[in-house]
């Protein structure tokens, strides 16, 4: 039996033309989010570069130029700026979407009723706020260019740079999970506030975390952002006569940060998707 | 399709308690659906329906008991059970990023529907719906009607075994109503089971080859509209219209139809324009019983003008299964 053969519709059997699994739904889904993305890319582009652009405008051109800053400052400050494009980007590319979806549009739904593992629509959405704030971060090195005439750089650290700015991106990801799937719906605004802040300012990218020894409390506090590791992690590579924290270190806390925030967003995931 | 599968949908034991609730939203509810008919859930709000929808669509996990869709059990394998499943929810969740043709195309392509195939299920789809000449619209820009029939199309674009609809009517115009109501026949008749929602007496009798009526998570009754109002004892009617003829007053009338073994009772009824009108209230059915009355009256001294059979309907069914009508 055929059911649409009465019908013009094309008809599809149940035993489906080429075999399919919950990876080409995956695909499927990332494949929309990409088209969403691609489409409203120059606003997407704004709304992320704008922040660090002006921090590094302000900090590293202005304010070293007015004598204000020591010469040397851009250099602090450039690897600190990447870590938080990275992470601010991929936390803000989860977490509103999440709550709206879930909430006011319920859009998340069409996506919750593929046939994929639940959690698998979870971490789709970390890939692709990830691929955001990749690029976000990303621009920041032709900007930094641009703006400061040159940028910090070793060859040899290539390699390690690209695998910590991924790391920082998935990273403010899964943060994002977690605020997009914890927090009522009505509470988004004032926890953006009283959240994004405070991770702004915390995460050691404007100042060297070890230099903070003498206001040991504030330094205490920062080791408590998992951002201070990328942001750590990016200057002791890319600037490395710069105290910093020993790189394994930051690579060690910023992916355990990583798992931990995944598997406390994904807790929080499964019990907004399932009832 | 599906038709591999004794029964489309299975249900048993189902039992959902939400975290905290001192009752159980569905209490242990059992039924069946045949492949290719189309199901009933009848019920007040807060009923159990769009729970028990819930958990057969896989998005709400039972306390207790199984349920199975096209023979996959939806708690032991989620993912094969939204492949053959369709759903139209009761609130609107097209993807307001996308156009409406767009939210067709990659509801298909979420369920491997092959890229050729999709372009042209998605034509037929938006033609038949109404939606061609505006799919390139967000949904944003549409009337309720149009959303839900938006949600069908893209619904029907993997091609479900089962189709789910939650409370499909509320809020639509009459007009939008109709439309609804003639797919989802349209729908039975190309062999696509569906189970609807709804807590609407009408919609219920018209769509439905059997309806489930439930109440405080339990199944009342589970029969075909017909059949359950068949069941229904002492609620059949017959409105009599009298003149008075060679009778003085329609007392006698009216004591002459109360002899009658199969008749319950006689109310008057008042009529502006002078005439008897009698509500004979009988049990069993109603037509055999024409000529009794008839001869009744006209042994009383009247005659019979007119009269009117009252069949009881399955909001008589609910009140009387529940003690309370339904809205």
């Amino acid at each position: 039996m055929t059911a649409v053969d009465d019908l013009d519709v094309p008809a599809l059997h149940s035993e489906r033309v080429r075999p399919w699994g919950p990876w080409q739904t995956a695909l499927a889904i990332l494949r929309r989010d990409l088209f969403v993305t691609g489409r409203e890319f120059p606003i997407f582009l704004a709304q992320v570069i704008l922040q660090p652009l002006f921090l590094l405008f302000v900090f590293g051109k202005v304010l070293t130029q007015l004598g204000y800053a020591r010469p040397g400052y851009a250099e602090v400050l450039f690897p600190g700026l990447v870590a938080l494009a990275a992470v601010l980007t991929g936390l803000q590319s989860t977490a509103l979407p999440l709550v709206i979806e879930f909430s006011y549009s319920n859009e998340i739904e069409d996506r919750l009723l593929a046939p994929l593992p639940i959690g698998a629509v979870a971490l789709e959405k970390v890939v692709i706020a990830a691929m955001r704030a990749t690029i976000a971060a990303g621009v920041m090195f032709p900007i930094g260019v641009w703006l400061l005439g040159s940028i910090p750089w070793t060859a040899g650290a290539a390699a390690g740079v690209v695998v910590m700015t991924l790391i920082g991106t998935f990273m403010g990801a899964a943060m994002g999970l977690v605020l997009g799937t914890f927090v009522a719906p009505n509470r988004i605004n004032v926890t953006f506030a009283l959240v994004l802040t405070p991770l702004l300012f915390t995460g050691s990218s404007q100042y060297p975390w070890p230099s903070l020894s003498h206001i040991r409390w504030f330094q205490v506090v920062c080791a408590l952002n998992p951002m201070t590791y990328v942001s750590e992690g990016l200057r002791g590579m890319l600037v490395p006569n710069v105290p910093h924290i020993q790189t394994w270190i930051c690579f060690v806390a910023a992916v355990a940060a990583c798992l931990v925030l995944t598997a406390i967003g994904m807790v929080g995931f499964l019990r907004r998707a399932l009832g | 399709m599906g038709s591999e599968h004794a029964v489309a949908v299975e249900v048993s034991d189902l039992v959902k308690r939400y975290p905290k609730a001192p009752v159980d939203s569905v209490g242990g509810i059992s039924f069946g659906v045949r492949p290719g008919e189309v199901f009933g859930f009848l019920g007040p709000n807060g009923a159990g329906k769009t729970t028990t929808i819930g958990i057969l669509t896989t998005r709400i996990r039972p306390t207790a008991g199984h349920a199975r869709v096209a023979g996959i059990d939806v708690v032991a394998d989620p993912v094969g059970a939204r492949r053959v499943l369709g759903v139209v929810p009761q609130q609107n969740n097209l993807d307001r990023a996308l156009s409406v043709r767009q939210n067709l195309l990659f509801h298909a392509s979420y369920h491997g529907v092959p890229r050729g195939l999709r372009r042209a299920r998605a034509d037929e789809l938006l033609a038949q719906f109404g939606l061609a000449d505006r799919s390139d619209g967000r949904p944003d820009d549409f009337s309720g009607g149009q959303i839900q029939r938006m949600m069908i199309a893209r619904a029907l674009m993997h091609a479900p075994t089962v189709l789910f609809l939650d409370e499909p009517s509320t809020g639509l115009d009459p007009a939008a109503r109709l439309f609804m109501w003639e797919r989802i026949a349209q729908l039975k008749s190309e062999g696509t089971t569906v189970v609807i929602t709804t807590h609407d007496m009408e919609e219920a009798a018209t769509l439905s080859d059997r309806v489930a009526i439930i109440d405080h998570g339990k199944l009342l009754a589970l029969d075909a509209p017909a059949a359950l109002v068949r069941d229904m004892a002492g609620e059949r009617t017959l409105d009599c219209t009298v003149e008075p003829g060679r009778a003085v007053d329609g007392s006698a009338v009216q004591g002459a139809l109360m002899r009658l073994a199969a008749v319950d009772r006689v109310e008057q009824l008042d009529d502006p324009g002078g005439a008897w009108r009698l509500r004979v209230y009988v049990q069993g059915d109603t037509a055999p019983l024409l000529a009794v009355v008839a001869q009744a009256i006209d042994d009383a001294g009247g005659r019979l003008t007119d009269v009117r059979l009252g069949e009881p309907t399955l909001e008589d069914v609910f009140i009387h299964l529940t003690g309370r009508a339904l809205r």
